[in-house]
């Protein structure tokens, strides 16, 4: 364990390459820090082999009609619906709770541009999801071929709602990371809140509203038909809640917070 | 070159940095030594932009510190070795930084060699590093965008004595190469034997700096020669404050080299000449930092 120090070569004066880190390269940074890590790596390889074991179920013993193209792929997102916002948690809380937060807030002191990374990188990790399961749901619908019409049919704009509904889900864990700040607590809440706010949707009197804000239910169309208005400013509403919010409270605590 | 102007940070009723100010120049080691709880920490969050000052105001390089377009390209920061993710291989952890700065992920491979950790201790995950390991790491990610400044703050915990040693001589051959260096201990000797310059801190407030002559000069000179009475009336000619020292020595309130001067003039050949050492730089930082240590 010795190094020579005096063949240490670090020229100091000269400084030409003060250019600022570009967005796109801490996004690509922040991609990098969710699959280098323990956790990262096995929450990818869980949300694969998660997508095929239910696509092989349900084309082992599913119904027919459950075997288009479009139900095997609604299928096969839904582990990366459940599995990818824990990713998105974990990439914020981890800063804070595995204290990388000093080196990453030093080389990048605008903090605002750590979290725009962050939620750039949960975006590109949700077309990596969708992408993902496209050719797991394709294999299925293939193997299994079902004999009911439209097979293979899937709208463009469903394939839009899906990806939409993955890239919400990602930043919404975003979110809750950043307005928790410790992934526990983030990871528990982010998902007893919803269903605890479902249960509220039970009581008669207040039905109507909440059922505005109840993500069980008003983000569930997204990724199983085209969404009408009604749905989709219900959509609106709970993501202005459960993501918007969060992502507000969090920026503004990561913007004030103390680094140590 | 990095400023602090009365840098002053409270949290609730407690001032924990209290009006700091000084400066360190290029190509110097500037030593920050007080004991733990002094405000240490918390005066280099401030310098780094990790906490904000409720007074004054810290300059890296001419500007805040959160100015800086590509900050690791110029300073290079360590505040706490165990800061690392430790699910996150090693080698992987400086990639992290070299690709966030730009600076070519080639880099790394030499920086680890340097640093003193092996191809096997690269591969292994953070998490299994011994204290020592993680400050080799820490000055390797410090290291990495070849910068300008360092800010170390106990840089030398966990560190055995070949890995002080090694780090001495890198923070040396840095500053030599025109670097500024401010590093942290609340251990004297770690500090005495690296740095041009030295804080002391204690309760937040800096209690003295200058070099090491500078600390120590006040503490009077020992001055010997076999014919004492001829030195006690150089010396009273000289109109010096003498006291008797230890060997028929005296110690005396001036600086060794008028001392010599006196002892020309009064014709006496010296045996020994030289700070009085007995109070010392540990007495020193003793003292200086008394009042905060007998606070609970």
């Amino acid at each position: 364990m010795s190094a020579d120090a005096a063949t240490l070569d670090l020229p100091i004066a000269g400084r030409e390459r003060q250019a600022r880190p570009g967005l796109g390269r801490l996004t690509l940074v922040e991609l990098r820090k969710m699959v280098d890590t323990r956790a990262g790596f096995w929450l990818q390889l869980a949300t694969v082999g998660l997508s095929i074991v239910v696509v092989v179920i349900i084309c082992a013993v599913g119904k027919a009609q459950d075997q288009t193209f479009r139900a095997l792929l609604e299928a096969a997102i839904a582990p990366a619906g459940v599995l990818l916002p824990i990713m998105g948690i974990l990439l914020v809380s981890s800063e804070f709770s595995q204290r990388t937060a000093p080196i990453t807030f030093a080389l990048v002191p605008r903090r605002m541009r750590v979290l725009t990374a962050k939620v750039l990188a949960g975006v590109v990790l949700s077309l990596f999801g969708l992408a993902m399961a496209l050719p797991i749901a394709a294999v299925g619908t293939a193997v299994s071929a079902p004999d009911v019409p439209h097979v293979w049919t899937l709208p463009v704009g469903l394939l839009g709602q899906m990806e939409l509904s993955l890239a919400t889900g990602v930043i919404t864990g975003v979110a809750f990371g950043a307005a928790l700040l410790s992934s526990a607590p983030a990871i528990v809440l982010s998902f007893v809140l919803p269903i605890a706010w479902a249960a509220l949707t039970a009581i008669p009197g207040i039905h109507g509203v909440a059922r505005w804000l109840d993500a069980t239910q008003s983000l569930a169309p997204m990724t199983n038909h085209l969404m009408d208005a009604t749905e989709w400013a219900r959509a609106g509403t709970t993501l202005a809640v459960w993501m918007v919010l969060p992502l507000l409270i969090g920026a503004w605590r990561i913007a004030r917070r103390e680094i140590a | 070159m990095i400023t602090a102007e009365g840098l002053t940070k409270r949290y609730g009723a407690t001032t924990v940095v209290n009006d700091v100010s000084f400066a360190c120049e290029p190509g110097t080691v500037t030593g920050f030594l007080g004991p733990n709880g002094a405000g240490k920490t918390t005066t280099m969050r401030m310098l780094c932009g990790f906490a904000e000052p409720d007074a004054g105001r810290a300059i890296v390089l001419g500007g805040r510190y959160k100015d800086l377009p590509n900050p690791g390209r110029r300073v290079g920061i360590l505040l706490d070795a165990g800061a690392q993710h430790g699910g996150r291989r090693g080698r992987e952890a400086l990639a992290v930084s070299a690709q966030t700065m730009g600076v070519d992920e080639r880099r790394v491979d030499g920086l680890l060699d340097r640093v003193g950790l092996d191809r096997s201790a690269a591969r292994k995950r953070v998490r299994q590093y011994s204290l020592g390991m993680r400050q080799r790491l820490g000055i390797a990610n410090a290291l990495l965008g070849e910068p300008e400044i360092l800010i170390l703050d106990e840089p030398a915990n966990g560190l055995d004595p070949p890995g002080m040693r090694w780090m001495r001589d890198l923070l040396r051959d840095f500053a030599d190469r025109g670097g500024t260096v401010l590093l942290s201990s609340h251990l004297l000797g770690e500090v005495d034997a690296i740095a041009d310059r030295l804080m002391i801190i204690g309760a937040g407030r800096i209690v003295a700096q200058g070099t090491r002559a500078e600390l120590l000069a006040g503490s009077g000179t020992l001055v010997r020669a076999r014919d004492g009475a001829g030195l006690r009336a150089a010396l009273d000619a000289a109109e010096m404050t003498v006291r008797p020292g230890s060997d028929g020595g005296y110690v005396v309130d001036a600086e060794p080299e008028d001392v010599g001067r006196a002892a020309l003039a009064g014709g006496v050949a010296l045996t020994h000449l030289a700070p009085s050492d007995s109070a010392g730089l540990e007495q020193l930082f003793f003292d200086l930092t008394a009042d905060q240590r007998s606070e609970p």
